[in-house]
């Protein structure tokens, strides 16, 4: 048995001219919290659409579950909650999830057990019309959590939520993982993927720019030196870490691919050279710094990175 | 298909649109068929228009003899019309609510799905029928009674003609609704173009269809035409003869008309399910 829940080839979507999603190879592996991470409009929701069989692919393939998207036997072992949740307005709370209980064969009993579970019993009785964003939401993944699944597939979970309401969510989240749940979501907040999710796919115009656990995206950290001269500087430490670690100088500051523990070494060398250190510290990119780092380089350069797979 | 059934059925329950129409159906029905009817020979008899004819005839049309032409009279007409709109609420809101995806994305599958509500659908209708001819025999029990008239009800077979040539007729613009709604995904538009047929469209053809020989065959293949031809053949009185409700018309027979409305059902229920099981969910 393929150890990867979600698995595509090339999945490519594309309306009239315009490409939505573009050759995209993902691979979600089970027990796993995914994120998959581009700002809006990059094609997160269409990806999600073609996995769940809401929208078909225009070529590629996809697998989820081992099956087809869409067949009922994959279905009935995925909790999705795609883009803003759709109930009926006119029913309460609990009875639009005793519809999605319905639909999805579920035993009515289920229904309070993930009101619970999303804090929403107190409310259940209400009509969904005159539910908060937050609320709606909450509801929203409550009707993923019906089938108790094996795969969730959450889009934009925290959308709406108050910052109370979103650590819980990221907090219910860790919870499923726990559980060994598998779990693919989609996201534009970067640090909410950075604090939930084991590995990440950055997409951006429609390709899947790179992905990889958090650690990998961000790479290693790097040595920063402000100094003067500065091409003294460089010149002292490139000769000191050798060809294996670069030096790289922006703006007025090196950037030292070397380990936090050679930052004394370089700093008496300089010194001794006499060279005047204003700073020397040891600096970790934020996923955020390379996620606009990937997003700027594909909006200048088409081919600046290359997308995975 | 048995959960998208329940679950169709629970959503139609606790649906304040589907009571609303229900009760109009019913409503109406009453007031065309027996209260104006009734009325109207209380006052001074004889009268043209849609309340049409001599004193005696509009008594005898209210008694419980004429039950089934009586109360299947203005179905072809305001019964299709309302019949359309909760078929287009009951797809066109699963878009216009964004709940399409949220159904689909559970176990059923689409078509299933779409069994379940069809056949919900025509469990409503069915239910709008029986409830509707019952309280029409009980206004027409409630006049035979106040006139001292024999309560003479229709023969069983004669009733039950009645109520599937109804269930057919009204169930059939139900699709239609439904059909309209899932093509153009929402409520608003069907529900437009929807009335705008059956109640403008079908009229005019009818309308020009002595004037040209294409238009009056078109007319035979209509749904509104083969709606009140059927209520027609269980003898409820033509426009033509002078006292029929509007959409009533004997230009074809009531075989033709039965099949021709059965094929309009089931070919709108095949189109609704080939563009459900097409279409990409937005």
């Amino acid at each position: 048995m393929t150890d990867h829940l979600i698995e595509t080839k090339q999945l490519t979507k594309r309306y009239g001219d315009r490409l939505a999603v573009d050759a995209v190879d993902l691979r979600v592996r089970r027990g796993e919290v995914y994120g998959f991470l581009g700002p809006n409009g990059a094609g997160k929701t269409t990806t999600l659409r073609m996995l769940l069989g809401l929208a078909r692919a225009t070529s590629g393939s996809a697998r989820v579950l081992g099956a087809a998207p869409g067949q009922p036997a994959a279905l009935a072992r995925i909790g999705m909650l795609v883009e803003s949740p759709g109930f009926y307005p006119y029913l309460s709370g609990r009875d639009n999830l005793r519809v999605v209980a319905r639909y999805a064969s579920q035993p009515a009993r289920r229904v309070d057990t993930v009101l619970d579970l999303v804090q929403l019993a107190s409310r259940a009785a209400d009509r969904f019309g005159t539910y908060s964003l937050g609320m709606k939401q909450r509801l929203g993944v409550a009707a993923a959590l019906l089938k108790e699944p094996e795969l969730l597939v959450l889009d934009e979970p925290t959308n709406g939520l108050d910052p109370a309401g979103m650590a819980d969510m990221r907090s219910l989240i860790r919870g499923l993982r726990e559980r060994g749940h598998t779990v693919l979501l989609s996201s534009h907040l970067l640090g909410e993927v950075q604090q939930i999710c084991d590995r990440v796919g950055v997409i951006f115009q429609g390709r899947l720019l790179r992905e990889g656990t958090v650690e990998e995206l961000r790479g290693g950290g790097s040595i920063v030196v402000r100094a003067e001269p500065l091409a003294t500087a460089a010149d002292i430490a490139g000769r000191l870490l050798g060809d294996a670690s670069p030096v790289a100088v922006r703006g007025n500051a090196l950037y030292l691919d070397a380990p936090a523990e050679r930052a004394a070494q370089i700093n008496r060398r300089l010194v001794e050279a006499g060279v005047e250190v204003h700073e020397l510290r040891w600096s970790e990119p934020t996923l955020e710094a390379v996620f606009l780092e990937l997003t700027n380089d594909r909006k200048e350069s088409p081919h600046a990175w290359q997308p995975v797979g | 298909m048995r959960g998208s059934l329940s679950a169709e059925l629970l959503k139609l329950r606790k649906r304040p649109a589907t009571w609303l129409v229900g009760a109009v159906f019913v409503t109406l029905g009453l007031v065309f068929a027996y209260l104006f009817p009734y009325l109207s020979y209380r006052g001074s008899g004889a009268r043209q228009g849609p309340v049409a004819g001599s004193g005696e005839e509009l008594l005898l049309d209210a008694l419980p003899a004429s039950l089934v032409p009586s109360a299947l009279g203005g179905w072809p007409l305001f019964g299709g019309a309302l019949a359309l709109v909760l078929g287009a609420l009951i797809t066109g809101s699963e878009y216009s609510w964004g709940t399409l995806k949220t159904v689909l994305a559970q176990r059923p599958g689409r078509l299933a799905v779409l069994g379940g509500k069809l056949t919900a659908a025509g469990l409503v209708t069915a239910v709008m029928v029986a409830v509707s001819l019952a309280a029409d025999a009980l206004a027409s029990w409630a006049i035979a009674t106040a006139e001292h008239r024999a309560v003479d009800w229709p023969p069983p077979p004669d009733l039950a003609r009645g109520m599937a040539a109804g269930w057919l007729i009204v169930t059939m613009w139900c699709v239609a609704g439904m059909f309209l709604g899932t093509v153009l995904r929402g409520t608003a538009l069907p529900v437009g173009i929807g009335l705008v047929w059956a109640l403008v469209v079908e009229q005019l053809v009818r309308g020009f269809a002595s004037t040209l020989d294409a238009i009056d065959i078109l007319q035979r293949w209509l749904p509104g035409t083969n709606a009140g031809a059927l209520v027609a053949a269980l003898g409820a009185p033509t426009q033509e003869q002078g006292r029929g409700t509007p959409g009533i018309t004997d230009v074809v027979g009531g075989t033709h008309a039965t099949f021709v409305v059965a094929g309009y059902l089931i070919i709108l229920a095949a189109a609704t399910a080939i563009v459900l099981r097409r279409r990409d969910v937005t």
